[in-house]
Order: structure tokens, then C-alpha cells, then sequence
């Protein structure tokens, strides 16, 4: 079906929904290199106001990518709840836009997730300012729960990200302790490997469960391999609370990550069977991966990316975070672009009802520096972002790109009054952590092995 | 025991210590550093004069058809495509049957500059098949190899492309190898060697390795995944 808006005498038409999405979306680099960017900042306008002026109902009906073709299309509409879309099936894009920010509340945010789609919550994002996916961002609330409790209102929680680049244990084990000292690893302790070896990522896993059963820490761990690799750990015993994989919003794009849904389906239930905790998916995402594997058919990064929390929400995790800036300037080109995408996905995997992350993050051929991350960082605190990244003086030195600090954690927190997820928080006053500068006792380093 | 006693087990940025809640100004200083060391590395260009001079043998020069870094690092597509006037040039210096090296710009000059002749040396002298002419491309991807081998009719093209800098290695060279270059090869048909510096993996271990990959290359008539490497491990030296 094809869509038009006449804008200072100039009558625009856009010939379907996916170009429609598409033209409607805040300049980035991605979608001019896919060539689906509009072509002038008055076109960009005309699609905004023809895309206000759509019923929600209608992306019941019009797919972005054909429901034959395409099994993420088939999961979002054959999982649509009816019911639970109600009370806004009678609102256009711009009339929901309104919606949110006057009506809703909590808990008809909380009612409505399952009546959302992907492209409902994208359309809408595309004609909302930064200052309105803060306002909406900050009334969804998505609790989750392993060792400890995440999301719970008021709270902040990090990813410790001890990466090494040749995934030394001793190296890990240092970088974990320099995190703790700081009040990060509530979300997880999550290791990078430098490899997918089978031995390594056993080793890992070991190691860091070891760390958490000496310190005694309520948290969880995790090695963020690929899902086949953890799936053949849990099947040689090793201690596995979280199964990890990168996912996308098109069936290709997964493919090209080595996944399908039925493989998820297959790791979600050997995580579940292990018996260690409640939520135990990790999922990243991250606008662009679709046009980086050649299979995004047309479709903006912005939706595809929405699309990519359809997959996520299947699984119940306890934790999603899209990795905003690390993909690099052929899809985000500079800080302003990397702001507004992790405000984007922020919003749109909140909406969606994820426990919704960021990684702060971008690469040295990016445009963009630390005061770029501390904008966004900012931003998505009062957004009330579920967890951030933990690295070391926010320098991976593993995966070469920058991310928030510990430091940034503490900053966090403390600009905007929040605390670590509160069994953690009573861990780190029960060892002395902050007390002094100085390593308590309970978490010398000999108990890690290093000395 | 202070948290800077933790320095010693990575290379990491920890025990930095703390004002309130912030990096005290020497770590934030020291972070700023390293960071524009690495901005400058991505913006450094070739000294391709300097660079030619360096390297063994006849040496051709190639463009991508990237026309400067913006339009480089915002269209991938183009840094993959030779420019339309290099490749009839290329093509009259065909070389049948050959290993080409392209020794390319990639996403920073300056490890390229650094290491790309001393791997060559090192190599050249450990290869089961002829040496082709170098070539050097400026804004170039690691896919142009496919157009440059593909004219020049090579066996294999080996790239030494520079690799996006860190804040901890500037100077760092990949290497790809893939036999039978055509235009629309795959990331999937090609081996690569990665951190390719003096700290990271030095060019005289790099060497005795891709000469293996072209050994293995050259009896499976194929590179990328099908080619696994099980060259004799030389362990990384630990920075």
C-alpha cells in the first residue's frame, strides 16, 4: 500500500510501509549506505507526518518483511495478543505517541507489551524526541531475576566486563576484583573470550564461578560464547547460569550469527534444566547488524533492530542490551547519531517489555569521544536504563573499542541517586566495600589466586 | 593491599584510584592520549613513496574507489571496488599463477607502513610459488584484494591491511589470504593472521605461518573455513 503527505506544495509518496519506516527515520549513515534514507530533510518531515497519521492496526496487516519469507515476521504476528493491544487498537502512530506520553502509566505499559509489535513501537519512536523516549522509558518498569533481583525501581545495575586478550585467568580474575571494588557486576560478570575454543570458554566458566562461590557474591556469571559452544559446555558439566548469543531482526541476519529460533527454543531449555535461576538468556543486539550480513531487504536499522526484541522476548531474559556504538560509522556515523540510536533501542526494548541495557560504547574511527558517552550515559540514567557495561577505565582491551568505567558506573549512580540491584548492595556492605580504598579481606586476592 | 597492586595481572585500566566518583585527572589525561593517538592513526595516510621504497621488487600503486577517508569510512562498498583507470593498468602486468600481496591502508596506515615490507622479506623467501608485484592501495578494504588478484590473474592474493586501532596498539597489521581471488569472494573464503606488531604477533612469526597457509592453500585448492589452522602454534607474546 503506498503513502503520501504533501509538505510546502511538494506532494510526497512513499510506496510501502517499509519505505515509509524507512524515510521517516532521523538521519544515520546506515540507511544512507543502504541507500533507504530519505533524500531530502523536508522528504524525512513528509514521511514523519504520513507515518503519524497511520492506525496502529494497520501494521497488523502490513508486514516490513513477507510472513512467508521471513520467520521473525512469523513470530511477531502469529505472538501478537490481541487482548492486550486493545487499549490502543483505535490510535494512529501520532495518536499513540500522545497516549504515551499523557496517559499511560505503569501498569498499563506493563498490560500493553504483549499487544505491541516491533514496528508499532519503532513507527512511534521515529516521530518521538529525546526528551519523550526519556519521559515513556522512565514509566516502563521489566523486573528479572537470578541470583539477585534486576530493574527494580530506583536501581542500576553494571555488567562487569573483565575481557583479556588472551583470555588469561589471572588477568580476568584482576579486572573482576578492580569491577567489585567499584560496585559493579550486579547484571553479571560477563567475559568476552578472545576465542570460541571449547576448552577456553570451559575454562572461563569455570574460573568465574569459582570467583563468585569464594566471595560469596549474589550475582551471576557468564562467557559470552555462542550459543553452540555454551550448549556443548552445559553438556560437559560445566557451571553455566546464563547462555549468551548476539541476535538480529531478520531470519537472515540470524543465520548469519549461526542461529535460529529453534536453536534459542533448544538453549533457553538446557539453561532452564541446569536449575541455577529464573531468567537465563543474554541477549545482544545492535542497529546495522542486518545491512552488515546483506539481509536486511529494505528495512531501516532502526525497525530491524526493534524487530531483533521480538526475537528476545520469546525467551524471557534477564538481560538485553543493544551495543550502540561498537559497529562503526558506516552505520552510526558520529556521538549525535550513536545518542539518539541508544535512546532508540532503550525505548523501544523498554516498550517491548525487555529488561533493555546499553552498551555506551564506540570505536576509535567513529566520530565521537567521552563526552559523547557521557551524554548518552546521562540521558539513559534518567531514562532509567536497566544496566550499563562495567570496564576497566572504559577501555576494552580485549575487543579494542570504549565503553563506560567503573568509574562512569559510580558516577551514574551516583548523579542521579541510584543503587546496585539490593542483594548486591547488602553483599557490598557486609564485605567493607567501600569503606576504604583498600581491598577488605573478605575479597583478598589470594582467595582468586592471585598472588 | 591496594587496589593498584592489581596492575601487575593485565594490561587492563585498573586500580586507577578515584576523585569522588571520577578518574583522577593523570588516568584521564593518560586515557585522553592514548585516544587521540588512535584518531590520528585512523586519519594518518600512507607514505606510499617511503612505502614503495621499502618493499622488494616491481611495485604497482592502486585507489580503491573511495575518494578520500570521509567517503572511505562511510562507504564501505567503495574501498571493496578498484578504481576503473588501476584496473586496466593492472592488467597489463598479469602474473599467471602467482602470490600477490596488496599492502593496503585499511582503517590505519601506520602499522602497514611500520611492518608490511619486514613480513614480505620474511616470507618471500619460504613461499612454494612465484612472487607476483606488490601492489599498494590507498583507501582500500580487504575485498579490493579480490579485484586486484582477479586482474592480475594470481593464484592467491595475500592483504596486509592496517586494523582499526585501539587505545592500547596503533600500529597493528592484519593479513588475508585468499586463493583464487575473484570479484563477490566472501569473508568465510579467506584465512586471516590478526596483530600483526612487535608486541602482538611480529612479522617474523607472522612469516613461517602464512607460508604454511599458502602450502595448505595450494594442496586444497581453496582458503577460509574449509582450511583450518593447524600450523605449529607460536605463542603470543603476552603484553
Amino acid at each position: 500500500m503506498a503513502f503520501a503527505h504533501t509538505l510546502g506544495g511538494t506532494r510526497y509518496v512513499f510506496d510501502d510501509l517499509r519505505a515509509l519506516m524507512a524515510r521517516a527515520t532521523p538521519f544515520r549513515s546506515g540507511d544512507a549506505l543502504a541507500g533507504v534514507a530519505a533524500a531530502s530533510a523536508a522528504e524525512r518531515v513528509a514521511a514523519q507526518y504520513a507515518l503519524a497519521d497511520l492506525p496502529l492496526r494497520h501494521f497488523l496487516h502490513e508486514a516490513v518483511l513477507p510472513y512467508e519469507a521471513d520467520d521473525v515476521t512469523r513470530l511477531i504476528l502469529d505472538s501478537h495478543d490481541t487482548a492486550a493491544f486493545a487499549p490502543v487498537a483505535h490510535l494512529t502512530v501520532g495518536g499513540f505517541r500522545d497516549w504515551l506520553l499523557a496517559e499511560a502509566d505503569t501498569a498499563a505499559l506493563t498490560a500493553l507489551a504483549p499487544g505491541l509489535t516491533p514496528e508499532m513501537v519503532a513507527a512511534v519512536s521515529k516521530i518521538m524526541r529525546i526528551s519523550d523516549l526519556v519521559q515513556v522509558s522512565q514509566k516502563c518498569r521489566v523486573i528479572t531475576r537470578f541470583r539477585n533481583t534486576i530493574g527494580l525501581p530506583g536501581r542500576l545495575s553494571i555488567r562487569l566486563q573483565p575481557n583479556h586478550p588472551t583470555d588469561d585467568a589471572r588477568g580476568v580474575a584482576a579486572s573482576v576484583l578492580d569491577g567489585l571494588m567499584m560496585g559493579a557486576g550486579d547484571a553479571v560478570i560477563g567475559v568476552n573470550p578472545a576465542t570460541d575454543n571449547i576448552e577456553t570458554v570451559q575454562r572461563l566458566l569455570s574460573m568465574l564461578d569459582e570467583v563468585r562461590a569464594r566471595f560469596d557474591i549474589p550475582t551471576q556469571c557468564c562467557v559470552l560464547s555462542h550459543v553452540t559452544t555454551t550448549l556443548l559446555a552445559m553438556e560437559r558439566g560445566s557451571p553455566v547460569d546464563l547462555v549468551f548469543q548476539s541476535i538480529g531482526g531478520t531470519q537472515g541476519v540470524n543465520e548469519s550469527f549461526g542461529v535460529s529460533l529453534a536453536l534459542l527454543a533448544e538453549a533457553h531449555d538446557a539453561a532452564r534444566a541446569q536449575k541455577r535461576g529464573e531468567n537465563v538468556m543474554y541477549f545482544e543486539t545492535g542497529q546495522g547488524s542486518a545491512l552488515s550480513a546483506d539481509a536486511h531487504h529494505g528495512v531501516d536499522q532502526q525497525t530491524i533492530e526493534a524487530r531483533a526484541y521480538a526475537v528476545a522476548r520469546q525467551y524471557a531474559p534477564l538481560l538485553v542490551n543493544t551495543v550502540v556504538g561498537f559497529i562503526g560509522p558506516e552505520y552510526l556515523f558520529d556521538g549525535k547519531q550513536i545518542l539518539r540510536a541508544g535512546m532508540e533501542d532503550h525505548f523501544c526494548g523498554k516498550l517491548l517489555g525487555l529488561p533493555m541495557g546499553v552498551d555506551v560504547c564506540y570505536t576509535n574511527h567513529a566520530e565521537a569521544d567521552q563526552d559523547d558517552m557521557d551524554t548518552l550515559l546521562t540521558c539513559l540514567g534518567v531514562a532509567g536504563v536497566t544496566y550499563i557495561m562495567g570496564i576497566p577505565g572504559a577501555d576494552d582491551v580485549m575487543l579494542a573499542y570504549q565503553s563506560t568505567s567503573f568509574h562512569d558506573g559510580l558516577y551514574a549512580r551516583a548523579a542521579l541517586g541510584k543503587r546496585p540491584a539490593p542483594e548486591f548492595e547488602a553483599w557490598m556492605e557486609r564485605v567493607g566495600i567501600g569503606a576504604t580504598e583498600a581491598i577488605p579481606a573478605a575479597l583478598s586476592p589470594a582467595l582468586i589466586g592471585l598472588s | 593491599m591496594l587496589p593498584s597492586s592489581l596492575r601487575r595481572f593485565t594490561s587492563a585500566r585498573v586500580g586507577l584510584g578515584r576523585v569522588g566518583t571520577a578518574q583522577p585527572s593523570g588516568a584521564q589525561l593518560a586515557f585522553n592520549a592514548a585516544h587521540a593517538a588512535a584518531r590520528d592513526a585512523v586519519w594518518s595516510l600512507l607514505d606510499t613513496q617511503a612505502l614503495v621504497a621499502a618493499l622488494p621488487g616491481p611495485v604497482l600503486r592502486v585507489r580503491s574507489q573511495a575518494r578520500d577517508r570521509r567517503e572511505y569510512l562511510l562507504r564501505p562498498d567503495l574501498g571493496r571496488k578498484l578504481h576503473p583507470e588501476d584496473a586496466a593498468m593492472l592488467a597489463g602486468h598479469a602474473a599467471p599463477g602467482s602470490l600477490v600481496f596488496l599492502v593496503a591502508d585499511g582503517l590505519c596506515a601506520t602499522g602497514v607502513q611500520a611492518h608490511a615490507p619486514a613480513l614480505i622479506r620474511a616470507v618471500a623467501p619460504l613461499l612454494g610459488l612465484p612472487l607476483g608485484p606488490v601492489v599498494v592501495a590507498e583507501q582500500a578494504r580487504v575485498a579490493l584484494g579480490d579485484a586486484v588478484g582477479e586482474a592480475l590473474g594470481a593464484a592467491a592474493v595475500a592483504v596486509l591491511i592496517g586494523e582499526r586501532p585501539g587505545l592500547s596498539a596503533t600500529d597493528s597489521l592484519g593479513c588475508y589470504l585468499t586463493w583464487a581471488p575473484r570479484i563477490g569472494r566472501t569473508d568465510a573464503e579467506r584465512n586471516c593472521i590478526s596483530n600483526i606488531r612487535p608486541e602482538g604477533m611480529p612479522p617474523a612469526e607472522a612469516a613461517p605461518k602464512l607460508a604454511w597457509l599458502v602450502r595448505a592453500a595450494m594442496e586444497l585448492g581453496e582458503t577460509g573455513v574449509a582450511l583450518k589452522d593447524e600450523s605449529p602454534n607460536v605463542p603470543l607474546i603476552a603484553p
